[in-house]
């Protein structure tokens, strides 16, 4: 009877998750098709200005209509997408070499060295990111680059976390203490043992990264603060359509917005189902 | 001679897990120390081995006097011992192959140059095929994974074998195989070996001595030998 009432139960959950995984799966393939296939085989120009066409509707000449100087808006979503993608992939990127670093060898020096560096991370967090990364991006003049070093500079606090604890579990190993007793050195348990263990967790922290620093990257052009307002990328695709929205014109907004979330929300998704292999005991619930 | 006297040790402060302990390995003897679980051996084993830093004590390597341990002890001291485990799962890389596994103290300290000589070798001595060492732990069972650990333990020519609980996963025939095998390099190369374990029948077959370890600590560690079998039967001096 018990067996019954787990299969009824269980049986549509399956399903829901494999139909879950699948449609994340579709869309993120369809994502990096038109990223990397659509701008080098579709020769138009997503800055091509048509005064006589702006804020046109959603028709079949322009799908997700044009902006308040008639470019088209689909082909800037895909140009947009294809810039916050960039910018979230390598901002990613680069949070987790520096967050694995840092956890990695916090844990593998433990004691003194261990405390310090995970009270600096301690006081790095305490400021909020997005503060931390306007100062940085302030620094430098508008571009991708000061927006992918932002990001990535403000987000491997929580990939140190991670690492460091996957590590100090994988040190206290035996063997590790089986490597010591065959002379190797500090150096070569890390590199050899301890940080392959942790790289499973690392890249999943990466992929869990990029929809967070996508969205890091709107908000930054949203504020107008990353990317200059004439480039297209999701943030500021958003951000220039504000005054229309305000006269009724909807689909500026709509659009950029549906990329910027359904996106994310698919990459979140294949990464929640890895994680599920990983730790299966760990219910995946999605983490952003 | 690998001395061990007065050594206390614990995982935290001022709650030592083994108390002023005194025993010796001769070079070329086997000693067999017994013990229920829990009481501490294990923590010997791993101080004895360099592994583990004590609270107080001395320990002397032949001669030598241990300021250091882990990774700060001079490499030619912690190479002097080869370690095998209860658990081959925990004590074996799951990304290494068996091969890797056995040449990785080679790589460690530089002598890749040995690797294909020596792995071949050990490979046999252990009963292990060239399809096994072409595959990963989880690829093979427990038994064939400890004569892996074996193989790595013995690939640097050790002075001293500690093996800590190294059959208690095993099954006889396997038990039996390793035991010859750790036997077999004790006599050809006058290793000295410290066997840990709780089976009286095998440690008292295997090693020259058998030392319980109520005979260790006296009256003294009571608290937490006192539901112990009676030390009676076990003398030195058993063979």
């Amino acid at each position: 009877m018990a067996d019954l009432t787990w299969r009824a139960t269980a049986a549509p959950r399956r399903s829901t998750r494999t139909w879950r995984v699948s449609t994340s799966a579709v869309v993120v393939g369809l994502v990096v098709l038109a990223v990397l296939v659509v701008p080098p085989l579709v020769n138009l120009d997503e800055q091509a200005v048509d005064l006589g066409a702006k804020l046109q509707p959603p028709s079949w000449a322009h799908p997700f209509g044009t902006d308040d100087v008639g470019r088209d808006l689909l082909l800037r979503c895909v140009y947009g997408l294809r810039v916050s993608l960039l910018v979230g992939v390598v901002a990613a990127v680069v949070a987790t070499v520096i967050g694995t670093a840092v956890g990695a060898a916090a844990a593998a020096f433990g004691g003194w060295a261990d405390r310090v560096v995970m009270r600096l991370v301690d006081l790095f967090s305490s400021v909020p990111h997005l503060l931390l990364g306007i100062f940085i991006v302030a620094m430098f003049r508008p571009g991708v680059w000061p927006v992918v070093i932002s990001v990535g500079l403000t987000h491997w606090l929580s990939t140190a976390r991670i690492v460091r604890a996957e590590v100090l579990s994988l040190r206290s190993r035996p063997y590790v203490d089986a490597a010591i007793s065959g002379g190797a050195s500090r150096w070569r348990v890390t590199v050899r043992h301890l940080v392959p263990g942790v790289l499973p967790q690392a890249g999943l922290a990466a992929v869990l990264m990029v929809p967070h620093a996508i969205w890091h990257e709107s908000a930054l052009s949203f504020l107008g603060l990353g990317l200059p307002t004439h480039q297209a990328s999701l943030g500021t695709l958003v951000q220039s359509a504000r005054g229309s929205l305000l006269a009724g014109d909807w689909w500026p907004t709509l659009f950029p917005g549906l990329f910027i979330i359904v996106p994310t929300l698919a990459i979140a998704g294949l990464a929640g189902a890895w994680r599920e292999r990983l730790n299966p005991r760990r219910r995946s619930e999605l983490m952003l | 001679m690998l001395e061990l006297s007065a050594v206390t040790a614990g995982y935290e402060p001022r709650r030592p897990v083994l108390r002023d302990i005194d025993l010796d390995v001769e070079q070329g003897e086997s000693v067999g120390l017994l013990g229920p679980s829990g009481c501490g051996k294990s923590t010997l084993a791993r101080v004895a081995a360099l592994l583990h830093r004590p609270e107080s004590g001395h320990v002397v390597v032949d001669g030598e006097t241990v300021h250091d341990w882990r990774y700060r002890a001079p490499r030619e001291l912690r190479t002097a011992f080869g370690v095998v485990f209860q658990q081959p799962r925990l004590s074996a890389d799951p990304r290494l192959r068996l091969a890797a596994l056995i040449a990785e103290p080679l790589r460690a300290v530089g002598r890749t140059g040995e690797i294909p000589r020596r792995v071949e070798e050990l490979a046999a001595t252990v009963g292990l095929g060239a399809e096994l060492l072409a595959r990963r732990p989880h690829e093979v069972s427990d038994g064939q994974l400890q004569r892996a650990c074996l193989a790595r333990a013995l690939v640097l020519r050790p002075r001293y074998l500690v093996c800590d609980e190294m059959t208690a996963m095993l099954d006889a025939s396997t038990t039996a195989a390793l035991v010859a095998v750790v036997e077999d390099y004790r006599r050809e190369s006058g290793a000295g070996l410290l066997a840990v374990g709780h089976d009286r029948t095998l440690l008292e077959r295997w090693c020259g001595r058998t030392v319980h370890w109520s005979q260790l600590t006296g009256d003294r560690g009571g608290d937490r030998a006192q539901d112990l079998e009676p030390a009676g039967r076990t003398a030195p001096g058993t063979a």
